[in-house]
């Protein structure tokens, strides 16, 4: 829990990393319009997809921040010395990671959404999504983020390792806001993503713990 | 005799010497008759020609490439829970292995796909499953070659192949889902209803040949492996010397 809030307070006193990400949603969703074309018929159908490519994307360049900075000071030796279980402490600053990354693109996608002429039968299913999907995408990173720790200039091979284990994140959300968009029943789809993200929350910190452990020794 | 038996390096290169010229000859006498039979002797399918000799590659591969995954996930276990030395490299040494017989199906594939369906690539779920896999075999190998370290650079590779082999079903079966959700079941049907005797014959050999190419592959790559090591713990011998 303490390690929760400092995780914040830094977050929140440095400013910057929460901005640049949702800086970087905006434009990654900006960028689309521009590439496809206008047409609102178009982007209505491509909407959904679009915005969770975007947020997973923002998700993953925010990651090097969960370890990279504690690892660098030395801070995540110390919190690991603490004798506090370290699948406990990583656990910790994922849920820190999501405050200051999930829960700011979850509460922007809505507005990218209107941009992008989405149906409106499809916002719920897209808030949910987001809700329950990105958490998945901060615990599935945390490994990534953990087995980079020792790798210099490790962004191009944490998105080699991290992104093809996002793929079924992004197939049951985007697929459930388009099952909502279309009328039909989004349930399964949300179902199969909130068991993926309850099957992560055990294991994803556990095997995060193991690799930061194999960066500190 | 336990496992352990041939954690001895000098051991096991004894016997990995002695086991590989018959894994590669077995291989390259599987391989000619196998493509004896694929190419030569198999009648031409009455729907699909020739093409379907393309079959006795492709399928032989990408079975291989599923294969080597689940070997190289089972040796990072090994080499986690009983810090078995050989399995880091058997690890190591599989996932080369594996990617190039991953692409080889990819390719055939995609050969294949042409006269069949008119294009060379469709987001059918197999084939989409098939590129993530050949993904993340590159990621695996990518975190080798990027942690200096050898010993760290193994553990973390093995926890990375047993996140991977944790959700490769995982992601199989979402890509599955997403498909049949977008476009009804019709694409791929890899031999029809029934494969017949005259064709199932020369793929089941090819199959084997492929395997006891993966052996022999495996075998000399592991050498290769503990020959470089002792190449660079002489050389730091004489220099410190």
């Amino acid at each position: 829990m303490a390690v929760i809030t400092r995780d914040l307070h830094l977050a929140v006193r440095q400013g910057g990393a929460t901005f640049l990400a949702l800086v970087f949603f905006l434009l990654t969703v900006t960028l689309f319009p521009l590439g496809i074309g206008p047409e609102p018929a178009i982007l209505a159908r491509v909407a959904p997809g679009v915005l969770w490519v975007a947020a997973l994307l923002a998700a993953m360049l925010s990651l090097d921040r969960l370890f990279q900075a504690d690892f660098e000071d030395g801070s995540l030796e110390q919190l690991t010395l603490s004798g506090l279980p370290l699948g406990g402490i990583v656990l910790a600053k994922i849920i820190a990671h999501w405050l200051t990354t999930g829960l700011p693109l979850l509460l922007a996608a809505p507005i990218l959404a209107v941009l992008l002429n989405m149906n409106t039968e499809g916002f719920a299913a897209l808030l949910l999504t987001m809700l329950i999907g990105t958490p998945a995408l901060s615990l599935i990173g945390a490994i990534g983020a953990a087995l980079t720790l020792t790798v210099r200039r490790g962004g191009v091979l944490l998105s080699l390792l991290v992104l093809p284990l996002y793929i079924p994140v992004l197939i049951f959300g985007v697929s459930a806001i388009d099952a909502a968009v279309h009328g039909l029943n989004a349930k399964p789809h949300v179902l199969l993503l909130a068991a993926l993200t309850l099957a992560a929350i055990p294991l994803c910190p556990w095997a995060a713990a193991a690799a930061v452990k194999l960066s500190l020794e | 005799m336990s496992l352990h038996y041939f954690a001895n390096p000098t051991r096991f290169t004894r016997l990995a010497g002695r086991i590989q010229p018959w894994a590669g000859g077995l291989a390259a006498l599987l391989l000619a008759v196998g493509f004896y039979l694929a190419l030569i002797v198999v009648p031409a399918d009455y729907q699909q020609g020739d093409t379907v000799r393309i079959m006795f590659v492709h399928v032989p591969s990408a079975w291989m490439a599923m294969f080597c995954y689940i070997f190289l996930a089972v040796a990072s276990a090994v080499a986690l829970i009983w810090k078995h030395p050989l399995a880091d490299l058997a690890a190591k040494a599989s996932a080369p292995i594996g990617a190039g017989f991953t692409f080889l199906a990819l390719v055939t594939g995609s050969l294949w796909g042409k006269p069949m369906w008119g294009a060379w690539w469709v987001w059918d779920a197999r084939l989409t499953s098939v590129l993530i896999l050949f993904f993340l075999y590159l990621g695996y190998m990518a975190l080798w070659q990027s942690i200096e370290d050898g010993q760290k650079a193994a553990k973390a590779a093995a926890v990375l192949a047993l996140v991977g082999a944790i959700n490769v079903p995982i992601i199989k079966f979402s890509v599955d889902w997403w498909n049949t959700l977008h476009q009804p079941a019709s694409v791929l049907r890899m031999d029809g209803p029934a494969i017949h005797p005259s064709m199932l014959w020369p793929l089941l050999i090819m199959a084997l040949a492929f395997k006891v190419y993966f052996v022999a592959l495996l075998l000399a790559r592991m050498r290769m492996e503990l020959n470089l090591r002792r190449i660079r713990a002489l050389r730091l011998a004489e220099r410190s010397s």
